[in-house]
């Protein structure tokens, strides 16, 4: 496969457009924090809610709205897809090896089986430029997770 | 002093073609490096252009051959340096018409333009309000730019005017993205004092009607700056005749070296000018509690200068020149129609600014419907070519035009017509591969 096939994966391309989680959904008296991203060298936003359960440990919901390009959305898209019904410790761990995969420069086999399809950007890792593309929506979900994690507990 | 440049290999004047331009792209090695297996398809000058062998070669002769302070000290190496300082900017200066002294060297456009907004906002202080009330700004006055503008023509008139009390106001574009002239007899008016415009736009390509805007700014006795740092690689470009005030403009996106561009003033308003930096080089008797200060254009250039990047620049000017600026134009406008034409047969394809048929510069920027500009750049990439996506430093036009990005292909005298082919075959393949647009 070609590096441009590897990037562009259908995956990847699919979930860009039937996008999972786009549209903030109200919180609905659950712990939530939200998080806005914006990536000045190619104008990429995005402003993501993280909602946790009543006992602030689970994720609960990811949902979004953003403007970017088909790495961007289609990541925040699958993150809204793998995100919810983790634990909390679970999704930062997610995060940790998303980034880590993405930061390899394509040497590291992913972690298929705990990525799921986050997998799919591997490819992505070859393209230095589109890392923070790809980061954006998962950047803003660590740090809303974070902050709703410290709302629970303060709750 | 008998260290002239090796006899130039540029082709004489005469009409660019093809088969010129692929003599030319012989003078640029960079041209020939691939990227994905493909040989380059540069159309990213608009950002910074490619030096040629010649401008590299007068660098190196300079370290080889003169390097030293400038301005400095009275050994044989210093006279020399100073003397190419000195003919380089005679050659910049004639290249745009105008005197050697009413041009001052400066790291680029960006510089030129905050050397003059800080000058201004020096000339609104009680120090230098006697000698230089003309340029002083304050509460009522009006500083006035465009929608067009790239971000280093609006953001020092910004902080200007947050600094000074004055307003900032703006000429806007039309939907279409051309300046709307109408509104700019509205927008100028008695309390406008600085009137800053581009020449040529980064984005659209369109080229302003200079004389227009000057007239209206002078009818209200106001300074206008001209930021031509798209118009001064591309257009044979005459600032006095233009009547602006003061211009700015960059040695990398005309063959020239980064870390060098210009800032021309007429005579008469710089020699008024106060300074901006200040320090060595830049004075005539310092005492420990005051300083008195050179002439322009050397009252504006502190500190030790660029001297190698000044003397690449006149080697640039010097292959431009021998190009013929008449033949860059002409050249230029023939693939920007190109460009446009090409962009306006792809369906989904938006050309932003002016139309197919009418006049602009050798640039296009575009929005493909549905597929991002990162996503457009990156598949013009695996293929050799290098454009421009993003906002292109003009956010606010590109909000007037309700896009947030676009792809731009810019084009120069080491571009083909199967460089403009090869974009346009490629950009038409975009919404394919992302599966948009296809019948449905
Ligand atoms: C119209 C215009 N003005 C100003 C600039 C700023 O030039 P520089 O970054 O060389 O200072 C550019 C280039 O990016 C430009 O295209």
């Amino acid at each position: 496969m070609s590096d441009l096939a590897q990037l562009y994966q259908q995956i990847i391309l699919d979930h860009s457009r039937q996008r999972t989680g786009e549209g903030l959904a109200d919180a609905a008296g659950l712990p939530s924090a939200e998080n806005h991203q914006y990536n000045p060298t190619c104008g990429d936003e995005i402003n993501l809610r993280v909602t946790l359960d009543a006992a602030g440990e689970r994720v609960e919901a990811v949902t979004w709205e953003g403007d970017g390009c088909s790495i961007s959305m289609a990541a925040a898209s699958v993150l809204a897809e793998s995100a919810p019904g983790l634990g909390r410790a679970e999704f930062q761990e997610l995060v940790d090896r998303f980034r880590e995969m993405l930061h390899s420069r394509g040497k590291v086999e992913p972690d298929a089986e705990l990525l799921g399809d986050a997998a799919a950007f591997a490819g992505v890792s070859k393209f230095v430029a589109r890392i923070k593309c790809a980061m954006l929506a998962w950047v803003a979900a660590e740090e809303a997770a974070r902050e709703a994690g410290a709302r629970a507990g303060s709750a | 002093m008998t260290h002239h440049h090796e006899e130039s290999t540029v082709p004489a004047a005469g009409a660019l073609d093809d088969a010129r331009v692929r003599e030319i792209v012989e003078d640029f090695p960079v041209l020939s490096e691939e990227v994905e297996g493909h040989r380059i398809t540069y159309l990213d000058t608009g950002a910074t252009s490619q030096n040629p062998l010649q401008v590299l070669d007068a660098e190196r002769d300079y370290y080889l051959h003169r390097n030293s302070a400038v301005h400095r000290g009275a050994h044989t190496l210093a006279v020399h340096a100073t003397d190419a300082f000195e003919a380089a900017r005679r050659m910049v200066a004639g290249f745009v018409g105008a005197a050697e002294d009413e041009l001052v060297w400066t790291s680029n456009a960006t510089e030129a333009l905050n050397l003059l907004a800080y000058s201004f906002s020096n000339a609104s202080t009680e120090r230098w309000r006697a000698s230089a009330g003309r340029f002083a700004l304050g509460p009522g006055d009006e500083i006035v730019t465009t929608e067009l503008e790239h971000h280093a023509n609006l953001i020092p008139w910004q902080e200007l005017a947050a600094r000074t009390g004055a307003t900032l106001r703006h000429v806007p574009v039309t939907p279409e993205g051309e300046l709307d002239y109408a509104a700019a007899g509205e927008v100028v008016g008695p309390r406008t004092r600085v009137l800053a415009f581009t020449h040529v736009s980064n984005v659209t390509g369109a080229i302003t009607d200079v004389a227009r805007l000057v007239e209206l700014a002078r009818g209200v006795g106001a300074v206008t700056v001209l930021d031509a740092c798209q118009s001064v690689p591309h257009l044979p470009v005459d600032l006095p005749a233009l009547g602006v005030d003061f211009a700015a403009f960059s040695g990398h996106k005309m063959l020239g070296p980064t870390g060098i561009g210009a800032l021309y003033g007429r005579r008469e308003l710089l020699a008024e000018l106060p300074p901006f930096l200040t320090g060595g080089s830049m004075i005539t008797r310092v005492t420990m509690e005051e300083a008195e200060y050179l002439d322009p254009p050397t009252r504006f250039e502190a500190g030790t200068q660029r001297v190698s990047q000044a003397v690449g620049l006149a080697a640039a000017v010097e292959y431009l020149s021998r190009l013929g600026m008449d033949n860059v134009h002409a050249w230029e406008a023939e693939l920007g129609q190109r460009l446009a034409e090409g962009v306006e047969r792809i369906e989904g394809v938006r050309l932003l600014g002016p139309a197919a048929g009418r006049e602009r510069a050798g640039l296009v920027s575009v929005h493909v419907e549905g597929v991002h500009p990162h996503d457009v750049g990156q598949i013009l990439d695996t293929q050799g070519i290098a454009v421009r996506v993003g906002h292109h430093c003009a956010q606010p036009l590109h909000r007037a035009l309700g896009v947030t990005a676009t792809t731009r292909a810019s084009a120069y005298i080491y571009n083909t017509t199967d460089d403009v082919d090869r974009f346009l075959e490629a950009l038409a393949g975009v919404r394919g591969f992302f599966g948009v647009g296809a019948a449905r």
